[in-house]
């Protein structure tokens, strides 16, 4: 008896798993390319194990995994599947060959996990191959992506630097701390960051009572540039904002400065599109699937990476029998919208094909607030006041 | 003196706040009713009075949400999402006397008509889950979408509805061949039920879509759709979640969430009737035995609102403090 029991239970239990592989077996599948570079400096293991908060560590497939399993149930309700695939780009010389092969996988929907340059080619090139289909920036924050270098069919998941500038700067208006030293580095990344800030800043009120150079270095005669005692010995700011691409430097100012002063930016006090440590709005729950899945916390491009999936699965959705450029009005056009775990459902911005999101205000360990602070205000969405709103925008080629 | 002037007339002004609670309350105070708040973050169910006054607390397992009382009265069951278990509440004595093991993160549950077996919504593991209460053991699971939530078992014992807020799915689950016979399109994020007209028609709370989709229960489709505006919020506020009837099932309250209202929708017509102010996150909710007061537990500023009903014109009148993150009203009757 115990026995026959048993096996009945064995064979509802190994139905009940294959059923999920059953119902993809009968779907149509969805091809999904997720392309990154191969030995991409960013997830160079050495670079990758220094995780400085708001740098990926591993590369996006992961998330777009993760979303095409959360949408694997609903997508299954029309005969749909999401098939991930994942594409290798070998060097900048190999993006025809890349876009051949995304073509002869009658690739429609792109996830590019890749540095500026190449990403900016690919979407420059892909509608020549590819014709209509649709790319999505899940880890560059660069704003020129959303900006002068836009295009009808690239969308952005991963928050700009405007906008995770913008979150910080109203953060500290909200704590009035207004009075802001700022360290920036010396590369050009940095340069790029310094002229998103000072534009933050001056957007929520913070004043910058001064900018000092910085430099990694021990040398005596650069010890102006090196020595955080000397470099933030002024005592007229009430928080430090650490504008550094790099990490390395930014991650020895807190608890280093002259004076007792919080620390911002790139160390410190961080604004990031995701927080493992976030309780609300269903969070853990998607950061318990993610965990799962990689046996890692869930950080910001992950997320980005899984809500890519996401609005994949739901233009599919939308229009299933129409085609990509069906699909890609949908989502510019807000028609659509996204359940991205953080209070709100989100659309992407028709004016430059940025998603509008919540950012997390995050230290270490936690998050302190959320962004757009209470009273922050907006004739018509709160969020467009994270990022570049559609009067500032740069951005001329839009569908 | 010019001190204790000042104290004087706020202590004045106390009184007759207190006094106009009294009247507002005093027609449907119940020396009989309990109503129970179930904390999210505390390990507690807090008690309070018909008119709102706290009379005590019960110890549960970690993170107790959805409650629901035993046919008897005499137990109340509660879900509790952090320690995986169904705390079992001897009503008499307010002490949970024992626990029963379910699924990783459960959160919402029914019964079966003589409430022999529960069937709980299994977060993580994204399936429901049916439990013989005699015996504690797991009869069958049922696979579903993303993180299931609501539960609703017919009357008749042969369907459960099941929510899955990530799929945006009302799953009819058959109860005799455990399979999903059919996936009924909602609205975004869809939480909880509530049966209306006689049970033919089942009320879904969408989250992320202000709205409620009504399922016409015998064509098993959606029949329509109240979508509910709150002036001075944007619709992206207005997040429906707990519902409840009215006594005479004409009236449907529904908790708006971060819109900090509930609303009164006419069954019959599907309009909203009014909106009434409660406090941050109006969610769970639950009304007196008589029909006259409404109890909103409010999720961001830990708090309760007693919303006086009696009349058409609905107006909140007190507010108290509730430990932390209340999640679900239950009122004993």
């Amino acid at each position: 008896m115990r026995a026959g029991r048993c096996w009945w239970l064995a064979g509802c239990l190994a139905l009940a798993s294959a059923w999920p592989a059953l119902q993809a077996w009968a779907a149509t599948q969805v091809p999904v390319a997720v392309v990154s570079l191969d030995r991409d400096p960013r997830y160079a293991p050495r670079r990758a194990e220094r995780a400085y908060p708001g740098h990926p560590t591993t590369p996006a497939i992961e998330g777009v995994r993760l979303a095409a399993s959360d949408s694997a149930y609903e997508l299954g309700t029309q005969d749909l599947a999401l098939d991930v695939k994942a594409f290798t780009l070998t060097g900048p010389d190999q993006l025809n060959q890349l876009l051949q092969q995304l073509k002869a996988a009658r690739v429609q929907h792109v996830v590019a996990d890749l540095p500026v340059p190449l990403l900016r080619e690919l979407a420059r090139q892909a509608p020549a191959v590819l014709g209509s289909a649709l790319l999505f920036n899940v880890s560059q924050d660069a704003d020129a992506l959303r900006g002068t270098d836009c295009l009808p069919h690239l969308l952005h998941t991963y928050p700009s630097r405007a906008m995770t500038g913008d979150a910080l700067t109203q953060y500290l208006a909200s704590r009035r701390w207004t009075k802001v030293l700022v360290l920036h580095g010396p590369l050009e990344d940095d340069a790029v960051q310094l002229d998103a800030f000072r534009r933050s800043a001056k957007r929520f009120g913070i004043q910058i009572v001064q900018e000092r150079p910085f430099k990694l270095s021990g040398d005596p005669r650069e010890k102006d540039l090196g020595n955080l005692r000397l470099l933030t010995g002024d005592r007229q700011h009430e928080v430090v904002v650490v504008i550094d691409s790099d990490g390395e430097f930014a991650r020895t100012v807190p608890y280093a400065t002259q004076w007792p002063r919080p620390v911002a930016g790139a160390a410190g006090l961080v604004p990031l599109a995701w927080h493992p440590q976030w309780e609300r709005h269903g969070a853990p729950q998607l950061t318990r699937r993610f965990l799962r899945q990689t046996q890692r916390a869930m950080q910001g491009h992950d997320w980005a990476a899984w809500m890519a999936g996401r609005a994949i699965a739901a233009a599919v959705l939308a229009q299933p029998k129409a085609g990509v450029a069906a699909q890609l009005q949908a989502l510019r056009s807000g028609a659509v919208t996204l359940d991205g775990f953080k209070g709100k459902a989100l659309t992407f911005r028709p004016w430059d094909g940025q998603l509008r999101q919540p950012v997390f205000l995050t230290h270490g360990d936690g998050v302190v607030g959320l962004a757009p602070m209470d009273g922050v205000l907006h004739p018509t969405e709160t969020m467009d006041t994270l990022g570049v709103d559609r009067a500032e925008s740069a951005c001329k080629a839009r569908p | 003196m010019s001190l204790s002037r000042r104290s004087f007339h706020s202590l004045s002004r106390l009184g007759l706040c207190l006094l106009l609670a009294g009247i507002g309350l005093g027609a449907q105070a119940q020396p009989g009713s309990t109503v129970y708040v179930s904390s999210e973050k505390d390990k507690k169910i807090y008690m309070f009075n018909a008119k709102g006054d706290r009379i005590g607390a019960i110890d549960t397992c970690e993170r107790p949400r959805h409650m629901v009382f035993s046919l008897d009265k005499k137990t109340m069951y509660v879900c509790c999402g952090n320690s995986n278990e169904l705390g079992i509440i001897d009503v008499a004595t307010n002490k949970m006397v024992r626990t029963m093991e379910l699924g990783e993160s459960p959160e919402i549950f029914d019964f079966n008509s003589d409430q022999s077996t529960i069937y709980v919504s299994i977060e993580d593991d994204n399936v429901m889950a049916a439990y013989d209460m005699a015996t504690g053991k797991e009869l069958f699971t049922v696979a579903t979408g993303g993180e299931p939530e609501g539960i609703y078992v017919t009357k008749d014992n042969k369907f459960a509805y099941v929510t899955s807020e990530v799929a945006n799915v009302v799953h009819v689950i058959d109860l005799n061949s455990r399979k999903v016979v059919k996936d009924i399109k909602v609205g975004k994020r869809p939480r909880r039920f509530m049966p209306a007209a006689n049970g033919t028609e089942l009320w879904v709370s969408d989250e992320l879509s202000n709205s409620v989709s009504i399922i016409d229960v015998a064509g098993q489709t959606v029949k329509h759709t109240v979508v509910f505006k709150v002036k001075g919020f944007r619709d992206s506020d207005v997040m429906p979640v707990g519902l409840v009837p009215s006594l005479d099932g004409k009236s449907m309250w529904v908790g708006l969430g971060r819109a900090n209202h509930v609303a009164e929708v006419d069954v019959a017509t599907r309009q909203v009737k009014q909106l009434v102010l409660a406090g941050q996150r109006a969610w769970g909710l639950d009304l007196s035995p008589d029909g006259k007061t409404l109890y909103v537990a409010n999720g961001l500023s830990d708090d309760m609102t007693l919303i006086d009903v009696s009349s058409a014109k609905a107006r909140p009148v007190r507010t108290v403090p509730v430990g932390r993150v209340p999640h679900s009203v239950l009122v004993s009757r």
